[in-house]
């Protein structure tokens, strides 16, 4: 599962709208050096989730949707980040709620529109009482989503692309790793 | 609607999907020469363009598919006379006297300018409201 940077297929209206969540763990290899901490400076370690990465996770939500549209049988690839903005940190114990809609599609690919969501459970509070878990003194770790930034996307369906260029016939972009995703998200597909 | 209205819009359209200022949008600019479109960019401009004025462009009307890779219309680097006529029907909204001087398939995409796509517009808005 390298390289996959959402967890789980929560929301999916066919050719129209995807949600997917990831949540961010300490142990997440690209939080180890982003960023390290610098001793020299004396700045402590500040693990965060890269925006690259941030914008990675809607390409894959967004990826996801356009080729569920087609069946999965065009190969499609990111083309073009129109927009990226993130606003704010994403930290470990954070989750993100990508939401992608496709706003227009084609034979040729699709452009989509996306929303970034955080939710932070924010910092410990000591001698915070339980507000749920039944008393058991744990206190609550959901927390609610606020939109962080927006990204939209433009993918193209590489066997039509314009310059007539080949490629295997076989759909290396969606691997076992996304097959993994849909299947345990409760997709059902047959690629 | 105007010339100067359509031109305006054409302009929105380009300054939002290249990233490009409006200043460097003139009529004569070339697409790609000048404001550095690549292919998924002439994607991003006929959906834009859908968008800004309300009619659907088919695959490969504003710019065309699979002509450069004809045999009979390319022939040792450059457009045949043959492939310049197939162009020329495909593409009304297109000037070709600048390319036809010197028609290098490398260069056809220099015929896509800000004026072609404004001509493009201007007929299709023609077409749609007669």
């Amino acid at each position: 599962m390298r390289w996959c940077w959402i967890d789980r297929i929560i929301a999916l209206t066919p050719g129209q709208r995807l949600v997917a969540i990831k949540h961010i763990g300490l142990g997440m290899e690209p939080l180890f050096e982003h960023f390290a901490a610098d001793e020299q400076a004396g700045l402590p370690a500040q693990p965060l989730m890269p925006a690259s990465l941030i914008v990675e996770g809607m390409a894959q939500t967004a990826g996801v949707l356009v080729g569920h549209a087609g069946g999965f049988k065009e190969k499609v690839i990111l083309a073009k980040v129109s927009r990226a903005e993130v606003r704010r940190d994403a930290t470990p114990g954070c989750t993100l709620r990508y939401t992608a809609t496709i706003e227009r599609m084609d034979d040729m690919g699709a452009a989509t529109q996306g929303v970034v969501e955080l939710a932070d459970p924010g910092p410990c509070e000591m001698g915070r009482e339980a507000s749920a878990g039944g008393g058991t003194g744990v206190p609550p770790v959901c927390a609610p989503f606020e939109e962080i930034g927006r990204i939209d996307l433009m993918f193209s369906h590489i066997d039509r692309n314009l310059a007539g260029v080949q490629f295997p016939e076989h759909n290396f972009v969606f691997s076992d790793s996304f097959r993994t995703l849909l299947r345990q998200s409760g997709v059902e597909v047959d690629f | 609607m105007s010339r100067d209205e359509i031109f305006e819009k054409v302009q929105e359209v380009l300054v939002d999907a290249l990233g490009v200022d409006d200043d460097e949008v003139t009529p004569d600019a070339s697409l790609t020469a000048d404001l550095g479109a690549e292919s998924i960019d002439f994607l991003d401009i006929v959906f834009k363009l859908e968008q800004a004025f309300g009619f659907k462009i088919q695959q490969g009307e504003l710019f065309p598919e699979n002509v450069t890779e004809n045999p009979e219309f390319v022939q040792d680097g450059r457009v045949t006379d043959k492939g310049l006529a197939a162009l020329k029907q495909r593409l009304p909204h297109a000037d070709f006297s600048k390319f036809e001087q010197n028609p290098e398939v490398t260069k056809v995409a220099e015929i896509f300018t800000v004026n072609a796509v404004v001509n493009f517009v201007d007929r299709k808005l023609q077409t749609v409201e007669s």
